[in-house]
């Protein structure tokens, strides 16, 4: 009965599902395949991975750990060349990481060596000073980290990292922002935060994103839609969407079927 | 720090002060009760140290010896830090160049002194030379294990944000080994004035060494000898903790604690 609620099909190989709000496709990845050889052995981490996602949209794609999702982040980033396969952004073949598109890691990403505002103008050098300032300036303030601007990050906690490490991709105005399970090490209280902070700059500036995760509540709390994959080699098993607006009541009923209904999909019990 | 041991302002220099107290007393008495004609007492250094003074040798003999030890550490820094990086940088380079700089590393740069005799003559570019040989060889080693150990994310990060390679070194890789770099920066200052001390010894006629060979050979005074040493002791005390200053600034204490 709740399976019948899932509004996403199977992906099939070739066409990947096209949202109607954004017609506009900004990538388009067609049978991603990755083979690790290591030791002697080969083992095959993507097999014909297709991905589609459209102008604005905030997909995530979902998965148990080890999957290979951060590695098809990373092939969409530019990171990892894929064994077979192509991922096209704005309808150009991707070959290298671009400052168009930034990836976000954990918050372990920010360069310690660097203040506040040093992260945030990092990579802003080819802007003249003032207007450089002025961005650092916008994105202090956006991500909440005002008083802040001369202090290290060993000086800050966790959550202000990564917001630090979120306001260093968006003062480049990337179009695309990839955030690679960019709240997996913060405690549960400030990852609830954080997430209602991504949404409320992704209100504000409209980035397409891709974020990476392995928690379902997460994904069904954040995304358009979520991208299920299986364990490794990894495929996309299940497309959903998620029909309900911003801000998402975490206790209504759709939100506890789309939920559930992941649950099911990936095969976890309800109960611990 | 984490032994949970905190000292009072006053008893930070209370403490080591009352220790040195005790260890020049404990010199003294023995030197007394021992009766003995040949080593100095404290009170006799210290006359030592004076009559260098008015001398006009004492601070000679001290920037002597630093000019010295400036001259070879700067220049192996100038050589080091860049191979380092270049090293790290491109492993194939480092396993070509590796085993030669394994085989060369532990000979001790006091074995040196002859090969430097002969290719620098007796006088100063012979001392400088071995402490150029003496600083260079933990610069490299560590800059090129900083350069490794840069995380991938950093680089990752750094080149996600459009910089070129060269860019990329000046900005992410060199900032990131500077912690690394600065360890193998300090190792080497000090190796670097353990070896001005002995090539001084051999190779020139002003500086420390050449103050407490010079002592020891010209009349036998002792008192001289130490005082030397002393002033040996002292320098290096300076030079170190001129280092711990570099290592607390704020962009490279990260890499000098345990979580960041």
């Amino acid at each position: 009965m709740r399976q019948v609620e899932i509004a996403g099909t199977p992906i099939s190989r070739n066409d990947g599902v096209v949202k109607k709000k954004t017609p506009k496709a900004k990538l388009q990845a067609h049978g991603i395949r990755m083979i690790f050889r290591r030791d002697g052995n080969t083992i095959s981490v993507l097999d014909d991975v297709g991905l589609e996602v459209g102008e604005g949209e905030f997909v995530c794609l979902l998965g148990p750990s080890g999957c290979g999702k951060s590695t098809m982040l990373n092939v969409i980033a530019g990171f990892l060349t894929p064994t077979a396969g192509q991922v096209l952004i704005d309808g150009e073949a991707v070959r290298g990481p671009d400052p168009r598109r930034i990836f976000v890691f954990q918050e372990r990403g920010v360069f310690p060596w660097l203040t506040v505002e040093g992260n945030i103008g990092f990579g802003l050098f080819k802007l003249p000073k003032v207007e450089r300032d002025e961005r650092i300036a916008y994105y202090i303030n956006l991500v909440g980290l005002p008083g802040f601007e001369k202090a290290y990050p060993h000086e800050l906690s966790g959550g202000m990292k990564q917001r630090l490490e979120v306001a260093r991709a968006l003062a480049v105005n990337p179009d695309m922002l990839f955030l690679d399970e960019p709240f997996g090490a913060l405690d549960s209280i400030t990852r609830l935060i954080m997430r209602g902070e991504l949404l409320r700059i992704w209100e504000a500036e409209r980035k397409t994103i891709i974020f990476v995760t392995h928690d379902i509540e997460e994904a069904v709390q954040l995304a358009d839609r979520v991208v299920v994959m299986s364990a490794r080699p990894a495929k996309i098993q299940r497309t959903v969407e998620i029909d309900i607006p911003h801000p998402r009541d975490i206790s209504s009923k759709r939100y506890l079927e789309l939920r559930d209904g992941i649950f099911e999909q990936i095969g976890l019990a309800h109960k611990v | 720090m984490s032994n949970g041991l905190v000292l009072r302002l006053w008893e930070e220099w209370f403490w080591p002060v009352l220790a040195a107290g005790i260890f020049i007393s404990f010199w003294y008495f023995s030197v007394k009760w021992s009766g003995s004609k040949v080593f100095p007492s404290p009170l006799d250094v210290g006359a030592g140290i004076s009559e260098l003074a008015t001398k006009g040798l004492l601070w000679r003999y001290v920037l002597d010896s630093l000019r010295r030890v400036g001259e070879g550490y700067v220049s192996a820094i100038a050589l080091a830090i860049p191979s380092g990086l270049l090293l790290g940088w491109y492993p194939v380079a480092a396993a070509v160049v590796n085993p030669t700089i394994q085989i060369l590393r532990p000979i001790s740069p006091i074995a040196w002194i002859p090969v430097s005799i002969v290719l620098f003559g007796v006088g100063d570019m012979a001392a400088v030379f071995l402490i150029f040989l003496a600083s260079f060889f933990p610069v490299a080693v560590a800059t090129m294990n900083g350069v490794r150990n840069v995380p991938s994310m950093y680089r990752r990060a750094g080149r996600n944000f459009g910089l070129s390679p060269s860019k990329l070194i000046a900005r992410v890789v060199f900032p990131a080994a500077l912690p690394q770099i600065i360890v193998g920066l300090r190792i080497a200052l000090g190796v670097a004035w353990l070896v001005v001390v002995a090539a001084e010894m051999i190779a020139v006629d002003s500086g420390l060494g050449y103050l407490v060979i010079d002592s020891r050979n010209s009349g036998k005074r002792y008192d001289l000898v130490v005082a030397a040493m002393i002033l040996i002791g002292l320098a290096g005390l300076g030079l170190d903790s001129a280092f711990r200053r570099i290592e607390k600034m704020k962009s490279v204490r990260w890499g000098f604690r345990n979580e960041f």
